[in-house]
């Protein structure tokens, strides 16, 4: 074990830096600018059981540190991912590889997680109830506590691969949702998703995004993070992946102090390419210099 | 698809709004005329995504109107700054479907494109036809720069104060083997819908990342979505869907 692994659901990972979905395409587009084997894993686009192309456009704006997306699940289904993207993928990455997963039925997340559980290369999957762009689906699971309990106990039941229920914070109490998703069974929760926002063009006076609101993303949203993986790694005993803002190896650090087990960046790889590379080749450094000798044993350092 | 440092070398105004910049550096990412490159700026989140309108082997130049904050810190930028650059990034046109009179047709600052292509057409003994589009008179720019690689533009202004009035649509009608165009997209549009013949379009859209990570520009064609950013931003004319 290097100084920077860390344990996430029983897997080993060679460093806590994960690319969050949505952010890092299926991985090949980053392959040809590093050899994305270096990072811990990675989260793949999220995938629903039929084909989306999203919302219309504008779905990108920017804000004061960070972005606003409106993209909506554009994904190929299921059935492609499975036939087109994940042998590409294969050819790139060879680490077991998050899938996550959204839907707009009980029936349709548990259909895609049964069969992205059943390949090779998953060796988690992230179930996202937390999508504030879509309708009717996404988000509304992950607002109320007994509805994610009904998706996190339904999608155990298809898979025996660990299940990480990635929650939103545009909720008025994120713990009671972490809770019930531990006591259906989750093995692990990832926080936060985007938070919902909009920005307005004052030539045009109209809103900027196509979708008129959008998930804020990016340094903006670090502090709102941290404060919710501080409040949720206190409530539940499963692991917390840290998710929010984070764009350096401090922040990694910091997020662990946190209660994070692992780290999930996602703004950061769509200005800068090399990110999680280069947050990757600093931990030690940085490590060094605060007088961390191994990362694993920093998680919930904070918490006294 | 490169990442690199370059210093600029040269950044002024060419009309009231229209300001021009050499960058030199790392140039070898950069592979065809109509690939674009993504300008990261201080303070501000997203980087800036430009066509490249010329290239050699030490620099590159970009043509962009002041048109919000991103283009504003630009043109405030003097000599001598250094900026962080992804180069060639997209699909650019296809030289190969030029055929023996291909047109160009710029709109705006939409003619940077097709200057470095003009150039490369130029190169290979073609030589286009070429309409400039722009409002009225004092936005009129790059004429010259045309004219020294042996193309005189043939120019349109809608208020008739300089060349032909009209859009570049009403300077079109005479035979063509192809067409290649940049611009707005009802300029686009407009071309498409007139041409006789098959032509390709580079679109601009809002983009996050450049590379194709993040889906933010996907537009819907008779192919399939496509990624502006990484499946364009040059399409072909008929594969575009235009929205109503």
């Amino acid at each position: 074990m290097g100084r920077l692994s860390v344990s996430l659901c029983g897997i080993e990972l060679e460093n806590p830096v994960i690319p969050a979905s949505g952010t890092f395409g299926y991985g090949y587009e980053f392959a040809d600018f590093y050899d994305i084997n270096c990072l811990g894993t990675f989260s793949f686009k999220g995938t629903t059981l039929a084909e989306r192309i999203g919302n219309p456009l504008p779905r990108i704006a920017e804000t004061e540190a960070g972005m606003l997306n409106a993209v909506g699940l554009q994904n190929p289904g299921v059935e492609k991912v499975i036939a087109e993207e994940l042998p590409k993928l294969a050819r790139c990455f060879h680490k077991p590889v998050i899938a996550n997963v959204s839907g707009f039925s009980v029936a349709e997340y548990t259909e895609v997680c049964r069969r992205l559980g059943e390949q090779e290369q998953v060796g988690w999957l992230e179930v996202n109830i937390s999508c504030p762009n879509v309708h009717g689906g996404g988000m509304s699971f992950g607002t109320d506590p007994h509805a994610a309990a009904t998706v996190t106990r339904a999608v155990k039941a298809v898979t025996k691969k660990p299940v990480i229920m990635k929650l939103t914070p545009n909720v008025t109490e994120i713990v009671s949702i972490a809770r019930a998703c531990e006591e259906a069974g989750a093995d692990a929760v990832s926080l936060i998703n985007t938070i919902k926002g909009m920005r307005i063009d004052l030539k045009t006076r109209q809103p900027v995004l196509a979708n008129i609101t959008g998930g804020l993303s990016g340094p903006a949203i670090f502090p709102v993070a941290l404060g919710m993986v501080w409040q949720v790694s206190q409530a539940v005993k499963i692991p917390v992946i840290g998710i929010g803002g984070v764009a350096s190896a401090e922040d990694v650090i910091e997020m662990m102090l946190a209660g994070a087990a692992a780290v999930e960046i996602g703004a950061a790889n769509l200005v800068n390419p090399f990110a999680c590379r280069n947050i990757i080749e600093n931990l030690p450094a940085v490590m060094d210099r605060l007088q961390i000798n191994t990362l694993r044993d920093i998680t919930g350092g904070a918490h006294g | 698809m490169k990442q690199a440092f370059f210093e600029i070398i040269e950044n002024f105004a060419l009309t009231g709004k229209v300001m021009r910049m050499r960058l030199a550096g790392d140039t070898s990412g950069i592979e065809q005329p109509g690939q674009f490159v993504d300008i990261r700026l201080e303070n501000l989140f997203l980087r800036r995504p430009l066509s490249v309108c010329d290239w050699d082997d030490e620099s590159f130049t970009v043509l962009y109107e002041r048109v919000g904050r991103g283009t504003e810190c630009m043109a405030a930028l003097p000599a001598g700054e250094r900026l962080d650059v992804m180069t060639g990034l997209g699909n650019g046109y296809d030289l190969s479907l030029a055929g023996e009179t291909p047109l160009l047709i710029g709109g705006g600052t939409g003619l940077s494109p097709l200057y470095g292509l003009a150039k490369a057409l130029v190169k290979r003994n073609v030589r286009p036809a070429v309409i400039l589009g722009f409002s009225t008179a004092e936005e009129v720019f790059y004429t010259r720069e045309f004219e020294a690689i042996g193309i005189k533009p043939i120019i349109t202004t809608e208020d008739g104060s300089f060349g032909i009035q009209g859009f570049v649509t009403e300077a079109m009608d005479f035979p063509y083997t192809f067409f290649y165009a940049c611009g707005t997209e009802a300029m686009l549009r407009a071309i498409c819908e007139q041409s006789r013949c098959p032509g390709q379009i580079s679109l601009g859209k809002r983009m996050g990342c450049g590379f194709g990570a993040c889906m933010g520009c996907t537009v819907l064609t008779k192919n399939g979505p496509k990624r502006i950013c990484k499946d364009g931003p040059v399409l072909n004319s008929e594969e575009v869907l235009w929205e109503d």
